[in-house]
C-alpha cells in the first residue's frame, strides 16, 4: 500500500479560536449514528455554526471568505475528549489537510496521523501571528511544512513542533500503519504464543 | 531492575520496533461496540482482510440501544441500522456479541470486567475512549479511533508510542459521604483536563487499596477526562476475589497459574516513574462540576468562579464560556442550583454499588416534583442483581424511572436526551456543550449519591445533609 509523501500542505486557513474544543463540538453525537464516514463534512461543527433554531450564526469555517480553506486553526488541547474517529473523519470531509494548535488531545492527534492529516504545535502568540495574517487576508497562502517544521504564510514564517514518531510517518508515507502492521504478523503470532491468556 | 507495571506489559505485548520508532504492540482483548465498529469493517472488507484472532474479540451494543424499547425494529430506523450491521459483522467475521438476547449484554466497560474478559497483566483496546475503565484490574486499556479498531482487527496489534508514567497517591481516609467519583473529579481538578497528555496514569495509596473494583473503575473510567489515555490500579487479593469463577477467568489449576502471572505484573517497589503526585483523602470534598468540561470542578460547599477573581486571561475566558453556557451565576453557591433531570448510569457510575447506595438512602424518600428522573443499569446483569435484591423497586417508588442497560442519556445517541435548556444532574462523565443531547443542555457532574440527593430536594445539593451522612 503505497501512500503518499506528505511534506507540506499548503492552501488558505480559518481560525476557530479556543482552548479545550473537544470531539462532542466538532461532532455532535447524533450524527455518529451511521456505518460509514461519507457524508460526514457537512457537520462539523454543527452545534456551533448554528443556533437552536437552525440558523446559521457566523462561524469561521461559514465565512464566504474562508471557503475552500485547508489549514485549520486552534487553541490548547484541540479534539479532547471521545475517541470517535468520526471528529477528524468530518475535519477531513470538510475539506481540511492540516491542523495547527497549542497542542492536541493524544487519541485525537493519532486518530488524525493516521488519516495522513498533519497535526502541528504552534506557540500562542505565533498562532495569534497566523490568524491575524489571515485575518487582513483570507486568501493568504498558509503552508504547514511537516518536513522542516515550519508555517509559511506571506513573508513571514513561524517554527512548529510535531511528535517525531508522527513526523517520520507522515513525510516517509508511513501515516497509516496498516501495511506494515501486517507485514509483522507472523511476529506477532510468535509473541501472542508467549502470552497464556490469548491461547486459542 | 524495578519496572512498574506499564512497562512490564508493555515489554510482554512489544512485539518489534517499527520504521517511525513507535512499537507495534500486541492487544490481547479487543472490545467492540456498535458505533465505532461499522467502518472498520467496511475497511476490513475492501482490503480484503480477515479478523486474524476473532476469539480475542468480544462485541456488544450500548451507544444507540433504546433503554425503553426492546422489541426490534427499534423506532429510530438509524440505531436499527446500527444494530443489524453489527450482528452481521460478528456473523461474518465470528466474533462473540453478547447481544440483548444473551442477557449479557452492557456497556462495553461493564461486560469485559463483568464477564471477566478483563484481566490484569493483559492489553485491551476499544474504540471508545473510557477503555481506561478497565486498567482498575491491571490491565493497559486504550481508547482508539476506527483506523485503529481495523489495525486491531487485522492484526491484532496497533503502532504506538510508550507512555510515560504518573503515580497518583491518594493516602488517609475519605470523608463520609465522598465517593470514587469525588476522587476522579478532584483529581482532574488538580491535574487539569490535559494534565495527563503523554501519561498513563498509576492510581495508588491506602484510598485505593481499600477500593472495591466497581470503585477502582469509576476511577480509572475518567482517567481519558484528565487527558490520560490510561489509567490503571496494581493488581491485588480484591482483583482476584472479583475476578474469581467469571466465565472467562481462567478455572481450576488454570486460576493459580494466572494469579501468579497477574501477581507478577504489579509495579516493583522502588520503580521509577516519571512523575508522582500525592494527593491527601482529606482534602477531597463531595465535588460537582460547574462548567463544560470534567476539569471545572468544585466541592459543594464552593460558590462558583468568578471570571473577575481569574488568575490567567485564559481562566477568565474559560469561565466566562462556560458560565454563559451554564447560565450560572458567577460567585453564587453551586448548592441550590435548580435541576431538571437526575441521571443514574453510565460506565462510570452504572454499577450494582452505585444503585445499592443509592437505593440506602433514597428509600422511603420522592424524586422532587418537576424532576424528570431516569436510572439506567450498566448491563442486563446489573440489572438482573439490583432487581433481585429489590433495587428497581426502591428507585421506582422514589420516582426514578428503571430502565433497560445502556448508555443512554450520558449522550444520548438513544431516545434518552434533555430538551432545551434542561439542567441535569448527572452521575456520567461528560459535561461538553450538548453532551446530553440537547445543543443548549446542561450537565452537572457528580457522584450517584449526590444525583440522588439532587433528584429529591430538585436543586444541587450536599448529600451528607440530604440524607444526614456522617
Ligand atoms: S456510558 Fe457514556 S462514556 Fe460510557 S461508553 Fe457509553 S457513551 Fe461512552
Amino acid at each position: 500500500m503505497a501512500l503518499d509523501k506528505i511534506t507540506q500542505v499548503s492552501g488558505r486557513g480559518v481560525y476557530v479560536p479556543g482552548n479545550d474544543i473537544d470531539t462532542d463540538r466538532i461532532i455532535p453525537a447524533r450524527f455518529m449514528k451511521c456505518v460509514t464516514f461519507d457524508g460526514l463534512g457537512e457537520f462539523l461543527f454543527f452545534d456551533v455554526r448554528h443556533t437552536p433554531e437552525g440558523k446559521p450564526t457566523g462561524h469561521p469555517i461559514d465565512r464566504p471568505e474562508h471557503k475552500g480553506a485547508k489549514i485549520l486553526l486552534s487553541g490548547a488541547n484541540f479534539g479532547c475528549g471521545s475517541s470517535r474517529e468520526h471528529a477528524p473523519q468530518a475535519i477531513h470531509k470538510a475539506g481540511f489537510r492540516a491542523m495547527i494548535a497549542e497542542n492536541f488531545a493524544e487519541i485525537f492527534f493519532g486518530n488524525s496521523t493516521t488519516l495522513g492529516i498533519p497535526c502541528v504545535n504552534a506557540s500562542r502568540e505565533d498562532i495569534a501571528k497566523v490568524a491575524a495574517a489571515i485575518a487582513a487576508n483570507p486568501a493568504l497562502e498558509v503552508t504547514v511544512d511537516v518536513a522542516a517544521l515550519e508555517v509559511r504564510f506571506g513573508a513571514d514564517k513561524i517554527k512548529v513542533t510535531q511528535r517525531e514518531t508522527a513526523r517520520d510517518a507522515l513525510v516517509n508515507g508511513r501515516w497509516d500503519a496498516i501495511g506494515e502492521l501486517l507485514d509483522g504478523v507472523p511476529a506477532v503470532k510468535a509473541t501472542a504464543a508467549k502470552l497464556p491468556y490469548l491461547a486459542a | 531492575m524495578p519496572k512498574s507495571l506499564f512497562e512490564k506489559v508493555w515489554e510482554a505485548h512489544s512485539v518489534r520496533k517499527l520504521a517511525n520508532g513507535q512499537t507495534q504492540l500486541l492487544i490481547g482483548t479487543h472490545l467492540i461496540h456498535e458505533v465505532t465498529s461499522p467502518q472498520a469493517f467496511g475497511m476490513l472488507r475492501d482490503l480484503g482482510l480477515k479478523v486474524l484472532m476473532p476469539h480475542r474479540t468480544f462485541a456488544t451494543v450500548d451507544h444507540i440501544v433504546p433503554t425503553n424499547e426492546l422489541v426490534e425494529p427499534y423506532q429510530d430506523p438509524l440505531a436499527q441500522a446500527m444494530m443489524d450491521e453489527l450482528r452481521k459483522n460478528c456473523a461474518q467475521f465470528g466474533v462473540t456479541f453478547f447481544d440483548r438476547a444473551t442477557g449479557k449484554q452492557g456497556i462495553v466497560h461493564i461486560v469485559g470486567p463483568e464477564q471477566g474478559i478483563t484481566q490484569p497483566g493483559t492489553t485491551i483496546a476499544c474504540g471508545d475512549s473510557h477503555t481506561s475503565t478497565h486498567g482498575a484490574f491491571g490491565a493497559i486499556a486504550f481508547g482508539i479511533g476506527t483506523s485503529q479498531v481495523r489495525d486491531v482487527l487485522a492484526t491484532q496489534t496497533m503502532a504506538l508510542g510508550a507512555l510515560k508514567v504518573r503515580r497518583i497517591e491518594v493516602n488517609g481516609k475519605l470523608r463520609a459521604g465522598v465517593y470514587a467519583k469525588d476522587v476522579i473529579l478532584h483529581i482532574i481538578r488538580v491535574l487539569g483536563v490535559n494534565g495527563g497528555t503523554g501519561f498513563a496514569y498509576e492510581y495508588a495509596g491506602s484510598v485505593f487499596d481499600g477500593f472495591s473494583m466497581e470503585e477502582r473503575m469509576t476511577v480509572c473510567n475518567m482517567s481519558i477526562e484528565g487527558g490520560a489515555r490510561v489509567g490503571y490500579v496494581n493488581p491485588d487479593e480484591t482483583t482476584f476475589a472479583y475476578l474469581k469463577g467469571r466465565p472467562y477467568s481462567p478455572q481450576g489449576a488454570a486460576w493459580d497459574a494466572a494469579v501468579a502471572r497477574w501477581k507478577s505484573f504489579a509495579s516493583d517497589p522502588g520503580c521509577r516513574y516519571d512523575d508522582v503526585v500525592k494527593i491527601d483523602a482529606a482534602d477531597i470534598a463531595p465535588t460537582v462540576t460547574w462548567g463544560i468540561n470534567p476539569g471545572q470542578g468544585i466541592s459543594i460547599t464552593e460558590n462558583i468562579p468568578d471570571p473577575a477573581k481569574a488568575t490567567s486571561d485564559d481562566d477568565k475566558a474559560g469561565i466566562i464560556e462556560a458560565l454563559a453556557y451554564m447560565k450560572l451565576p458567577a460567585g453564587a453557591p453551586i448548592k441550590g442550583t435548580k435541576i431538571n433531570v437526575a441521571f443514574l448510569g453510565s460506565c462510570t457510575n452504572g454499577r450494582l454499588s452505585d444503585f445499592q447506595e443509592v437505593a440506602k438512602y433514597i428509600k422511603g424518600r420522592k424524586v422532587a416534583p418537576g424532576v424528570r428522573a431516569i436510572a439506567v443499569p450498566g448491563s442486563q446483569i446489573v440489572a438482573l442483581q439490583c432487581e433481585k435484591l429489590g433495587l428497581d423497586k426502591i428507585l421506582s417508588e422514589a420516582g426514578f424511572e428503571w430502565r433497560a442497560a445502556g448508555c443512554s442519556m450520558c449522550l444520548a445517541m438513544n431516545p434518552d436526551k434533555l430538551i432545551g435548556d434542561e439542567l441535569c444532574a448527572s452521575s456520567s462523565n461528560r459535561n461538553f456543550k450538548g453532551r446530553q443531547g440537547s445543543i443548549t443542555g446542561r450537565t452537572v457532574l457528580m457522584s450517584p449519591v449526590m444525583v440522588a440527593a439532587a433528584a429529591v430536594t430538585g436543586h444541587v445539593a450536599d448529600a451528607r445533609e440530604v440524607f444526614a451522612v456522617n
